[in-house]
């Protein structure tokens, strides 16, 4: 089961984030993007995840992932269509071949959200580091 | 109170074994080595087709050879009556090499071979149809192979690797007759997905060929040595 290895290679990819972060954090939920034109099978990532994660920094964390079609574009009609994967790849208006996929490639991690573990005087979290979208409202 | 942050990471899920194969690469092209990840299912004849082509190129090339076998040495040993460095990795229980593995390979080549004077590293991947595919190893090219027997829908049922791979052998080829199978569909299955694929129909039992095999390496090798070169300059 390949998944295991996805996983471990996501769990190292999240511990790199994790460490460059200037404060300590407490990581909720990671949101992955997994397109259908991968070797990824999303429940067996799933549970993977679960299992691997036991006794870590991640123990617990949702892990959510959202499926991104396998979608090409045909030159020669210039349109989108979609290949039907395990039968055709081929445009199925003209034949021509599956050159330029458009979506369906993706294995991402799209964003991670956490919350501060250290509290400052106010009462509020806070943390610094990547980009983020901080709530408006306190 | 209880708030959440968003950090928008946007990475891919493979970056850390992305930027090990990128490093990897870097060391290849410091000493002027060409690197093939050679990958298959199991028993489509890696092992035979790395046997004919160390027995054939030694002499042109030098070459090494980083062997991933799930827990046996048999491969390693095989290859090594060449008379060329063959780098054992054993996966345990991983069924594909990654960047950090053949790493350990080539920290090997580094210290216990002289890496400048290899001209060709030939990576032999797991046997496996999936997931050698997602996890580059530092390759300059990939090389797929598909036994006749293993049916003209493999490639529609396996994408990734076909359509990931710069050249495919269709190996067994001698077999073909025995089998209710139509080569030209293979071919056409994997040019569906992967029209610029250069496709070569091969037998190690008759020697069908190898030479167009033989070929296709000596000109990727040289390719890749001016192309390596002028980034130097």
């Amino acid at each position: 089961m390949h998944e295991t290895d996805m996983t471990k290679a996501l769990i190292l990819t999240v511990k790199d984030w994790y460490r460059s972060q200037a404060e300590s954090v407490k990581i909720e939920k990671i949101h992955l993007i997994v397109g259908q034109f991968t070797c990824v099978e999303p429940l067996s990532l799933q549970f993977a995840f679960e299992v691997q994660t036991r006794n870590t920094f991640l123990e617990g964390v949702e892990l959510i992932i959202r499926n991104i079609p396998l979608i090409a574009f045909c030159h020669t009609c210039q349109q989108e269509y979609k290949p039907e994967i395990g039968l055709q790849y081929s445009c199925p208006d003209c034949n021509s071949p599956m050159e330029d996929i458009r979506s369906g490639r993706e294995l991402k991690i799209d964003r991670i959200e956490y919350s501060s573990i250290t509290n400052d005087c106010n009462g509020f979290s806070r943390s610094k580091g990547f980009s983020r979208k901080a709530p408006t409202v306190y | 109170m209880h708030q959440t942050f968003d950090a928008a990471l946007e990475l891919n899920l493979l970056h850390a074994n992305q930027k090990g194969a990128d490093h990897n690469r870097e060391h290849f092209d410091r000493w002027g080595i060409t690197c093939l990840n050679i990958m298959s299912s199991p028993g489509a004849g890696k092992t035979v087709l790395l046997e004919q082509t160390l027995a054939a190129l030694r002499d042109k090339f030098n070459i090494a050879v980083i062997e991933g076998d799930m827990t046996t040495e048999l491969d390693a040993d095989r290859l090594r009556q060449y008379d060329v460095p063959v780098i054992p990795i054993n996966t345990g229980r991983s069924c594909h090499l990654d960047s950090k593995m053949v790493a350990g390979g080539i920290h090997i080549l580094e210290h216990q071979h002289n890496p400048t004077d290899l001209d060709l590293v030939l990576v032999e991947n797991v046997g496996n149809l999936v997931c050698p595919a997602e996890f580059e190893v530092g390759e300059h090219a990939k090389v797929a192979l598909l036994s006749v027997t293993e049916g003209e829908d493999k490639p529609l049922k396996y994408p990734v690797m076909f359509q990931e791979a710069d050249c495919l052998l269709i190996t067994k080829t001698d077999l073909a007759p025995y089998l209710d199978i139509n080569l030209d569909r293979i071919a056409d299955n994997v040019r569906q997905m992967n029209p610029k694929i250069k496709i070569i129909y091969l037998s190690a039992k008759t020697g069908e060929g190898l030479e167009p095999w033989f070929d296709w390496i000596s000109n990727l090798v040289k390719q890749n040595a001016v192309n390596q070169l002028a980034r130097q300059i």
